[in-house]
């Protein structure tokens, strides 16, 4: 059940954030007038350096934090279990196991494990843990980890994921293959996913569209499109496409960077 | 790729190459293993023949200082009066402590619900636990008939302390990306206290729990000090007393032996309990390597 997604112009909208502006302490401008539309399918990569409010626009869409002025609305109105989260760190409950800790947005909307048992499995078995299911998170290693964070998210199939550095944490080599994996998995069930993070050239493999960000106030300065087909694989690692597109993306970040000198 | 079961992995035959390190290593484990209980089984065994050549040397009599031969044979020879006592001081000394879970937990619980109750009751909880018990006890045995209730609000007082500050400790230091998880996900306040805040505080309410089975005891005994005359049904502080106005010297240690065995074994069975709640997950269950 493959989904290649639609042209960026045709994709039904999911999400507006309309002049978001949220302003801290009644000082720090986190957020300065955000516009942004999310469409169904899209893989939205938030680039900017520290500082420049992408957490902060992560939580307003979770519904974390409220905007201090502007609005953000889902398109026909929010259901429970329209919103996966990842973190930068895996946020796996000690104390339960892999499969107890995917259960938990279930779980918290009242369904018994053996009701959702099969979507558990099928979310561990598209990250590659299922044969873990039943270990502790102090036994696997910081991917893995991870891997049980992403499936929590997406095991309600959610309308949209938000992804704050999940693998900022990772090493490269780990960071790589969980890259691939997250585009599979997209290619797999057809995500829509805003995604945090510093690296450029991350952003660019991963996404279609890429959110550059500046400092102070927080703000978008720039968006740009990375029209590379998918599925992409290691290929377009290495291809002039991606070169290309990277440079456009390493500009744009350094005008934000900048500015906010 | 499979997990490591860190309890069943190999530990010697299996390794084919054991470098200086790992000798080393072994070695001090092996040191470890048996020196943790045989030391202190030499320690106690010089301490008590120790004890014996000083009082046979100096030929100390025995309504001063019993040998330990002695003390023995009157642990014997009164094992009946002394085992009747040592029941009710466990007894106290038991249901004082859960008491002391049950107010511990439940305000700790209330205190985390409610900021308002938190902040009218929680200095109130401090200065009961910084007010010395002996000097509360005398008004609670005016004011309480019953002395086995008068027992055991003494004992309560002085347990339940470590129980509440550790609990609510442990129930706000759940991961705060966690919380913000359960908070995307709509998680009523019951869910939260049920499946993540309770879990968090588990290890630090188990911490609590091992001082205050020890708390609970020292309660238990001082309050009875305090009490005073009881005759039946009276326990081993009050059999210690009463011994000392006799100068039975030797039914003395006797029972203070009976109550430090007694503390000993509520506080090793409490770490066995926190042992098997926590080895599946939390660190200091956990045998690291190295
Ligand atoms: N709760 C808060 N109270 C006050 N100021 C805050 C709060 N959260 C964020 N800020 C400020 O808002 C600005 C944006 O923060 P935010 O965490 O969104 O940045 P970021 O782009 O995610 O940075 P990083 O890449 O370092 O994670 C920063 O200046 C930060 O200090
Ligand atoms: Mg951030």
């Amino acid at each position: 059940m493959s989904t290649s997604p639609a042209p960026i112009g045709q994709r039904a909208p999911v999400l507006h954030m309309e002049s978001v502006h949220k302003v801290f302490g009644g000082q720090v401008v986190a957020l300065s007038d955000m516009e942004l539309q999310v469409n169904e399918g899209d893989f939205i990569s938030l680039l900017g350096p520290s500082g420049c409010g992408k957490s902060t626009a992560l939580r307003l869409i979770a519904g974390l934090l409220h905007p201090t002025r502007g609005r953000i609305t889902w398109e026909g109105g929010q259901g429970s279990g329209d919103l996966g989260v990842v973190f930068q760190e895996p946020t796996l409950m000690p104390w339960a196991t892999v499969a107890q800790n995917v259960w938990l947005p279930y779980r918290l909307r009242g369904k018994t494990y053996n009701h959702v048992k099969d979507e558990v499995l099928e979310a561990l078995k598209l990250v590659g843990l299922e044969q873990f299911q039943n270990a502790y998170p102090r036994e696997l290693s910081g991917g893995m980890k991870m891997r049980v964070s992403i499936a929590r998210a997406l095991v309600t199939r959610p309308r949209l994921i938000l992804m704050d550095e999940p693998f900022a944490a990772l090493d490269e080599i780990t960071r790589f293959r969980l890259n691939n994996d997250l585009l599979n998995l997209k290619a797999k069930i057809g995500c829509t996913v805003i995604f945090v993070t510093h690296s450029v050239f991350e952003s660019v493999f991963l996404s279609d569209r890429i959110v550059v960000m500046a400092a102070r106030p927080g703000r978008v300065i720039r968006e740009l499109q990375v029209d590379a087909p998918y599925p992409r694989d290691e290929t377009f690692r290495t291809s002039s496409e991606y070169a290309a597109h990277c440079r456009a993306a390493s500009d744009a970040l350094h005008i934000a960077m900048g500015e906010a000198a | 790729m499979t997990v490591i079961d860190p309890e069943n992995a190999p530990l010697t035959a299996d390794i084919p190459e054991i470098d200086e390190d790992e000798r080393a290593r072994l070695k001090a484990r092996q040191l470890e293993k048996i020196g943790k209980w045989i030391l202190p089984a030499v320690v106690m065994a010089l301490m008590i023949f120790g004890w014996d050549r000083i009082v046979v040397w100096n030929e100390i009599p025995h309504y001063i200082l019993p040998g330990p031969g002695r003390v023995l044979s009157t642990l014997i020879a009164d094992w009946a009066m002394l085992f009747d006592a040592l029941l009710v001081t466990l007894q106290i000394t038991l249901l004082a402590l859960a008491v002391a879970v049950i107010g511990g937990v439940g305000l700790a619980v209330l205190f985390t619900q409610s900021r308002l109750a938190e902040m009218s009751f929680y200095p109130y909880a401090v200065i009961l636990q910084v007010t010395p018990i002996v000097s509360i006890a005398p008004l609670i045995f005016i004011y309480v008939d019953s002395r086995l209730a008068g027992l055991l609000i003494c004992a309560w007082l002085v347990a339940f302390f470590p129980i509440l500050s550790n609990t609510t400790l442990g129930l706000n230091s759940a991961d705060h990306n966690l919380r913000d998880l359960f908070r995307i996900y709509g998680a009523t306040r019951w869910q939260r206290l049920r499946f993540l805040q309770l879990p968090s505080a588990l290890p630090y309410f188990l911490g609590g729990l091992r001082i205050a089975g020890g708390l609970s005891l020292i309660g238990a005994v001082v309050a009875e000090y305090v009490a005073g005359t009881g005759g039946i049904g009276s326990g081993l502080a009050f059999r210690i007393l009463e011994a000392g106005y006799r100068l039975n010297i030797p039914r003395m240690f006797a029972a203070l032996i009976l109550i430090a065995v007694t503390g000993v074994v509520i506080f090793a069975g409490l770490s066995f309990l926190s042992h098997m709640l926590l080895r599946k997950w939390h660190e200091s269950a956990i045998k690291r390597e190295g």
